[in-house]
């Protein structure tokens, strides 16, 4: 497999919602398998942000971007360039758990069927490899044909990470993926991250500072629509090198 | 300043538990009226018309007057036919209407479909008899099923266009999100994961639009025009219930009356069953989508 694989490069990104100046001169560069974690107060726009790399502010009207963001080197705000192909490589999975009102095993299945993938073998194989990889497969191994609903909120949310990993993603995007969940599926969710990182690049947006430091390689500070600092996680939360990360990270506003 | 608000307070104590009473009194009147009514008019019916209910009255054609007996099997079958019908021209159109409403259209087109929605819901059911003849039932040289499944089911696309148009933008944002995130299609998205979550609430509303034009007499008068027989193909008159029941109310003969009281029984029986079935299958659908 390609070592660049899931790239993520941002030059003088700026982003409005209307007159609303949402995302500020944005420069950074996420490498590859790296789990990057975005932080900042309500409002900052990490969530935008997220949104720029897998393109879903498009369905926002009055939405207008500025600057450049390349994944892999390619333009992803090329005017030719196929926005669901761009999302079938950048996946996402978002604050609350969306299961399709279907089974278990036609969340999972569906992504695949839709390119045309047929072969019950295939399908069953990438069903179970999926729900394995999110650490769910042993829970429900044993009605895959139960509706997806049925679950709880913890299994839904893995059941989401399963079923974006089903179309080999080589990016995952993650809006506040635990914040509804109890401290137990928190650090199952968290284990995940970790385990996936060596096949893909994960971003995820948190409230939680205490989740980004256990969980990234770096850390993305965000007020105001600008990056107030962009490190190493390691030297990010012990040693900030602005006066506004320390005072946000120790807890003296935000 | 104190004590001036808490003394008023004190002296109207008296006058509001009496308004607090008197308007609970007035609603709870109101409820009760409602149920008043319907029980009247089903107990009304079943008393004068019972005694004509029987086997007969689902299997036999109508007896010409005089002869006892009889029933209106052609009219229950041509009513479900006619049911039938307007549900392949209502449904496609209207809940294809709500769906780009919802899904797809510009806030100023959407407005404009809605109003003439609204418009085309309250336009008199006559008013669509008129229209299905002129397009129907003239160029087809001939009264028929046809123009009169037409009539209701252009009737029916207001209604079912309106209500799904609802249900369809209650389906959470986020469920749109995570499948187009997924990287499929907008196209496929509406198709596979937002009519099927807004299901039961499309099905209701079909559900009522269909109860509701069930009972229509006036747009098929000169539609689908009645008929004494079973009719042998859909471009030939065909007999409906209510159409029945208003002929036969209008007789002289009492033996008519009683069959058109009857008549009316099995009809408000169809839209019940209609109801019902939609309510279990809202029930069912409910159950698999909250995962109990």
């Amino acid at each position: 497999m390609n070592a660049s694989r899931g790239c993520i490069k941002v030059k003088d990104l700026n982003f409005y919602y209307g007159p609303l100046h949402v995302l500020k001169n944005i420069s950074m560069t996420i490498e590859p398998h790296q789990i990057v974690a975005m932080i900042g107060p309500s409002g900052c726009g990490k969530s935008t942000l997220i949104r720029v790399f897998n393109r879903m502010n498009d369905l926002i009207p009055g939405s207008r971007v500025e600057g450049e963001v390349t994944i892999d080197e390619m333009d992803i705000y090329d005017k030719d360039l196929d926005v669901v192909s761009l999302r079938r490589r950048v996946g996402m999975v978002f604050q609350k758990s969306t299961p399709f009102p279907k089974s278990i095993y036609d969340n999972i299945a569906y992504g695949l069927r839709i390119v045309g993938i047929k072969d019950h073998r295939i399908l069953n194989e990438v069903v179970e490899k999926s729900l394995r990889r999110a650490a769910l497969w042993d829970e429900v191994k044993d009605h895959l044909n139960k509706s997806a609903m049925s679950l709880s909120g913890g299994q839904q949310q893995r059941l989401c990470i399963a079923r974006a990993i089903a179309v080999d993603p080589e990016i995952i995007l993650m809006d506040e993926p635990c914040s509804a969940l109890d401290p137990i599926a928190t650090a199952r969710i968290e284990e995940l991250m970790g385990d996936l990182k060596d096949e893909y690049t994960i971003v995820i947006v948190t409230h939680n500072m205490q989740q980004a430091a256990r969980v990234s390689d770096k850390t993305a500070f965000l007020m105001h629509g600008q990056i107030i600092e962009f490190s190493k996680t390691t030297d990010f939360f012990t040693n900030p090198s602005n006066k506004i990360t320390e005072d946000y990270i120790t807890g003296r506003f935000g | 300043m104190k004590e001036l608000i808490h003394q008023s307070f004190e002296r109207t104590r008296a006058r509001r538990a009496i308004w607090d009473k008197a308007m609970v009194f007035v609603l709870t009147l109101c409820a009760i009226s409602v149920l008043f009514i319907l029980f009247n008019i089903l107990t009304h019916l079943f008393i004068q018309g019972i005694s004509s209910l029987n086997w007969d009255f689902f299997t036999h054609l109508p007896k010409p007057v005089g002869e006892k007996g009889g029933g209106m099997a052609n009219a229950i079958a041509g009513t479900l036919t006619l049911l039938g019908l307007s549900v392949c021209v209502g449904v496609p159109v209207g809940l294809g209407t709500g769906v780009y409403l919802s899904e797809y259209a510009h806030l100023r087109f959407a407005q404009t479909v809605r109003f003439v929605s609204d418009v085309m819901n309250g336009i008199p059911s006559i008013v669509y008899g008129i229209f299905a003849y002129i397009v129907c039932v003239l160029p087809m040289k001939g009264f028929s099923a046809l123009s009169g499944g037409f009539a209701l089911g252009i009737m029916m696309i207001p209604m079912i266009s309106r209500t799904s148009e609802q249900f369809v933008r209650m389906v959470p944002n986020q469920l749109r999100e995570a499948a187009l995130a997924l990287g499929i299609p907008k196209w496929r998205v509406t198709l596979d994961i937002v009519i099927p979550s807004a299901l039961a609430g499309i099905t209701t509303g079909v559900m009522v639009s269909l109860a509701r034009v069930a009972g229509e007499t006036a747009p098929l008068l000169f539609t689908a025009f009645g008929n004494h027989y079973w009719q042998r193909s859909l471009t030939e008159p065909i007999a409906v219930l209510p159409l029945q029941v208003f002929t036969y109310a209008i007789s002289p003969f009492d033996d008519w009356h009683r069959q058109a009281w009857a008549g009316a029984i099995v009809l408000i029986l169809i839209v019940l069953m209609i109801n019902g079935w939609a309510q279990y299958y809202v029930m069912c659908r409910g159950r698999w989508s909250s995962g109990k």
